[in-house]
């Protein structure tokens, strides 16, 4: 194919703003999911540059590039950049741009919702992330524990921006989990039953029950912390009778859960990759979707394995080893899953197939050291050592990131219309793979020998210099991975090759439509009868042991019919499963689709505003404190009734 | 508000046939569940474990001044605003049948009448609402006036910060369905717009069985 | 629940709702446990007694799930209502008697 024809573009006829006003007003899942993407993209240099800083710092023993006090701060704002600016929104990126594509929806559930929770992402993003320009970034660790944290120990702002940030991303977090779940639950395709549903779908509606139940514990942990340091309450000041381990409770209720919400979407992805290059369906999909399940469920019960440390007592930490080595169970299961999926398969060697393999390979041996720390008294050499640093490194980027990287060279094409280069994706991989392992496996080693996490320097002779050494050049080589990685996205979206629509031969509905998909995804929405529609038309030798039916289709005919009875003005286009390659638009197909709004953008900023005054107020300006505050509310208040008063779509 | 989303909102195809709403709103509730839990578990937590005075059930003296604090908690007071709460929610599904059934026949007589009013029932909700606000300014403002502010101590602290969360989901709660009422003055709510009057009313009967909870184990249990 | 985009053609179930008659039921049942449990409180012996505590709880959790099942009509409506909130409903308890048990073990130490 010629890679000169004229790239496809999002926008088709009927578009009514252009610009940059087209990006801030837009409530289509796609755009709002390339937004997530660039914006993810953007805070993923600024914690690496966090990370290669510190690395710097460690290079050699007592070594002075940074102060301990701007060393505190880069390793807080690399965790909380890294988890919450980083991995969680790459994760949104997927959720938005593939959920409704992957259950043949024209949209989420809430579009305007939607692009609510990203603004609130950015927003809260900066409003965490600028202050390390001016020295003062939050400094008590990603954990922040108290009562490290509290007022007494950290009288400075840094601490402020954390509680105030995290509150932020968690609004924007928590509005998109109730969108998504709703959006699985309500608007999947006829015929599209729950055991039908892509493996990246289950693992996100996972992924969401895990925000929606763990992120209000974080919630109220947080306004605790924000009582106490603004307005003076007890809930983690021991003078006053408080528990010190409330806090780390309450913490890891979320925190643990959390570790699922960064590795789940992963899961999902390499699930999506791996049958693909295989050319198989995914070995026992159900096992997948039901450890997927029970890793969330289970995921609720082994916070404390955080905490052994703290002297629980024998029975608390017995049980929290037990059902930490329990769920060890499901994520193995996948493992094997994935291994047998690969199993005499006819396996293309794509750049998104070897991180994907990398995935499998990396997860698994941050999975077995983290079972080493499992038990109790195993756990008790480890903790707050580097073998910790280790193994969350190989589970959250041997893992997450290498499962992220894989996504994104599996679905830029459909994204972008055009394939990323393969042979710089080669590069990337295999220079990212040995830097990965150069940084973190010598960890394990320094770690083992004593050394503790978040120093910001130690003396020689205690065995760590080689270790430390070979750490830091691997993170130094991460960065050119990394550049080459930028540089192939942005030079393929323009003059990558043309993909045309199913590039990788795969099996899913979002394969079925335009790449890029036009702005209402499926001009019919398809009906389908297995898991691997596509591959129904396309390779049906593949789909032999598949279970086919048409369950849901008499019901949606029949809910279809009546809603031409009852209404007789619009019928919901579905037709079996088909390939559409037209590109109409959504105006010429008749089809509403809401219309673009600012409103969300401007009930975020309010919000941004409300919880700025708070700073404000800290500082001692009391005054202009109240005045944000009010303005804040009146932003948020005028604009969520505008928005809520303002019809969604045309009339029509 | 509800007249703009419903029209276009009804044509929807969903999977289960539900309303998009409803399961948001039922998934939020139980968001609000592990919410609530983690306030009450904090309040449980503490309670016995403030250094100083005053308490709940329990009267003290200040062994520095000498002063003394009888226990704090006004349980009459208080059961009388937790009957209003309860009331609020019948007011509330009243209103919610009313709205289902406008435009069917209305039964005869004065009490047909009076249970067909939707405007009557969502303004009856949202007085006692305001009913139970107003009795919590008044325990809060006479607990302060007694010696116990949100800085006081751990029960001063962790009793504030629940019973406040709970009040501004109430203020939350009025607000909202005084907006509703506003609708429904203003043109008339339909059965098309039960959704809406359904969401909201779901909500306000979780925020009442919230106070269930946090009367029994914050005022009764000593 | 694979299975529940099937039986459930019709789910407006508004018809089902209760009425009148069952609400002003509900609102009875619902005063005269709280008159009870108010009672409860103020007598002495019942208060002293290792009954006190399980018995307010009981009728705390009748009224929750009174509310729940009549008021929030979740006994009429669509199962997939039932599970969104029972499953939350159920991990928020745990969580909440596993917190109890993790700090108010260790707090007692301090309690003179």
């Amino acid at each position: 194919m010629a890679t000169v024809a004229a790239s496809p573009t999002y926008t088709t006829a009927g578009a009514r703003r252009t610009g940059i006003m087209d990006w801030l007003t837009t409530v289509d899942h796609k755009k709002i999911g390339t937004l997530y993407l660039h914006t993810a993209l953007f805070f993923f240099v600024v914690g690496g540059v966090e990370a290669i800083i510190m690395r710097w710092q460690l290079m050699r023993p007592n070594s002075t590039a940074v102060s301990a006090e701007v060393f505190n701060q880069l390793f807080t704002m690399h965790g909380t950049t890294m988890v919450f600016l980083v991995i969680m929104p790459l994760s949104a990126a997927f959720f938005n741009f593939l959920i409704p594509l992957q259950i043949g929806a024209r949209d989420v559930a809430f579009p305007r919702l939607n692009a609510f929770s990203y603004w609130v992402y950015l927003f809260g993003g900066l409003f965490i992330t600028i202050p390390i320009l001016f020295n003062a970034a939050p400094d008590g660790g990603w954990f922040a524990y108290t009562p490290l944290t509290g007022k007494a120990y950290s009288p400075g702002q840094n601490m402020n921006f954390w509680v105030l940030g995290i509150q932020i991303l968690g609004i924007s977090s928590l509005a998109a989990a109730f969108n998504f779940a709703t959006t699985i639950i309500n608007m999947r395709a006829p015929g599209m039953n729950l055991m039908r549903m892509p493996m990246f779908t289950w693992m996100s509606f996972v992924v969401q029950w895990l925000i929606i139940l763990a992120f209000p514990v974080i919630t109220i942990a947080l306004f605790f912390m924000q009582f106490d340091r603004f307005f003076g309450t007890n809930f983690y000041v021991s003078a006053a009778g408080a528990d010190p381990l409330l806090w780390q409770h309450l913490f890891w209720i979320f925190g643990h859960p959390e570790v699922y919400i960064l590795i789940l979407p992963a899961f999902g992805l390499v699930s999506e990759v791996l049958p693909t290059y295989s050319r198989k369906p995914l070995f026992g999909y159900p096992v997948v979707a039901y450890s997927g399940i029970l890793i969330g469920f289970l995921g609720f019960g082994v916070w404390a394995h955080h905490m052994f440390s703290v002297g629980m007592g024998p029975i608390a930490d017995t049980v929290f080893g037990v059902t930490t080595m329990l769920i060890a169970i499901p994520t193995g299961v996948k493992i094997f899953n994935w291994i047998f999926t690969m199993w005499g398969g006819a396996i293309r060697f794509t750049t998104a197939m070897k991180f994907a393999i990398a995935l499998i390979a990396m997860f698994t041996i941050g999975g077995i050291s983290g079972i080493s720390h499992a038990s109790p008294p195993s756990d008790l050499q480890q903790t707050d050592t580097y073998y910790i640093v280790a193994h969350f490194h190989y589970v959250l980027y041997g893992g997450a990131i290498m499962g992220i990287f894989a996504g994104i060279y599996h679905y830029f094409p459909k994204w972008y219309g055009r394939k990323m280069d393969e042979r710089l994706g080669s590069i990337h991989f295999w220079l990212n793979f040995i830097a990965f392992n150069l940084t973190f496996f010598p960890m394990h080693y320094a770690g083992m020998l004593g050394m503790p996490r978040r120093i910001y320097t130690y003396d020689a002779g205690q065995g760590w210099e080689t270790f430390n050494f070979l750490s830091s050049w691997g993170a130094f080589l991460m960065a050119p991975a990394f550049l080459i990685f930028i540089w192939n996205f942005f030079r393929s979206k323009t003059r990558g090759e043309v993909a045309g629509d199913n590039p990788w031969d795969a099996a899913t509905l979002e394969w079925s439509i335009p790449s890029p998909p036009p702005e209402y995804n499926f001009a019919q929405i398809p009906m389908v009868t297995s898991r691997y529609p596509l591959w129904d038309l396309t390779h049906p030798e593949r789909m032999k042991d598949i279970p086919h039916s048409m369950d849901g289709w008499d019901e949606a005919k029949l809910r279809t019919g009546e809603h031409v009875t009852a209404t007789g003005v619009h019928e919901p286009d579905v037709a079996p499963m088909h390939i559409e390659s037209e590109r109409k638009s959504a105006k010429e197909l008749g089809i509403p689709m809401p219309n673009p709004t600012i409103k969300p953008l401007w009930v975020a900023a309010g919000i941004l505003v409300l919880f700025s005054s708070l700073p404000v107020m800290y500082a001692g300006k009391t005054l202009a404190a109240f005045a944000m505050m009010a303005v804040g509310a009146v932003m948020f208040v005028g604009f969520l009734y505008a928005w809520l008063t303002t019809p969604m779509e045309d009339a029509h | 508000m509800a007249h703009a989303e419903t029209q276009t909102a009804s044509h929807h195809f969903t999977t289960t046939g539900l309303d998009n709403r409803k399961v948001a709103i039922w998934m939020f509730i139980g968001s609000e569940c592990m919410l609530f839990a983690s306030l009450i578990s904090t309040y449980l937590i503490y309670k016995g474990k403030s250094v100083v005075g005053p308490f709940p059930h329990e009267a003290w003296t200040n062994p520095a001044t000498g002063q003394a604090f009888p226990p704090i908690l006004d349980i009459p007071v208080t059961s009388v605003s937790t009957f209003v709460l309860l009331m609020s929610s019948l007011a509330m599904v009243l209103a919610l049948a009313a709205v289902e059934n406008r435009g069917k026949p209305v039964p005869p007589g004065l009490s047909g009448k009076i249970l067909s009013s939707s405007k009557l029932w969502l303004f009856m909700t949202c007085l006692m609402g305001a009913t139970f606000l107003g009795f919590q300014a008044y325990e809060f403002t006479s607990f302060v006036h007694e010696g116990l502010t949100i800085r006081t101590n751990l029960f001063g602290s962790s009793f504030f910060t629940l019973t406040g969360f709970h009040g501004a989901h109430v203020t939350a709660g009025v607000i909202w369905l005084g907006t509703l009422l506003a609708i429904d003055m203003k043109r008339g709510l339909q059965p098309k717009d039960a959704v809406w009057v359904d969401i909201a009313a779901l909500y306000w009967h979780f925020v009442d069985v919230v106070w269930i909870a946090i009367f029994t184990l914050v005022y009764l249990i000593q | 629940m694979a299975h529940e985009t099937a039986g459930h053609p019709n789910p407006d179930h508004a018809h089902e709702h209760p009425t009148w008659k069952q609400y002003k039921w509900v609102a009875l049942i619902l005063t005269v446990i709280t008159a009870l449990e108010v009672w409860a409180y103020y007598i002495p012996a019942l208060v002293a007694s290792v009954f006190f505590v399980p018995l307010l709880l009981i009728m705390s959790a009748a009224k929750f799930a009174i509310v729940v099942l009549f008021y929030m009509h979740l006994r009429y409506d669509h199962r997939l209502f039932r599970l969104l909130f029972t499953g939350p409903l159920t991990i928020a308890m745990a969580t909440l008697i596993a917190l109890l048990f993790l700090l108010a073990r260790t707090g007692a130490l301090h309690v003179s």
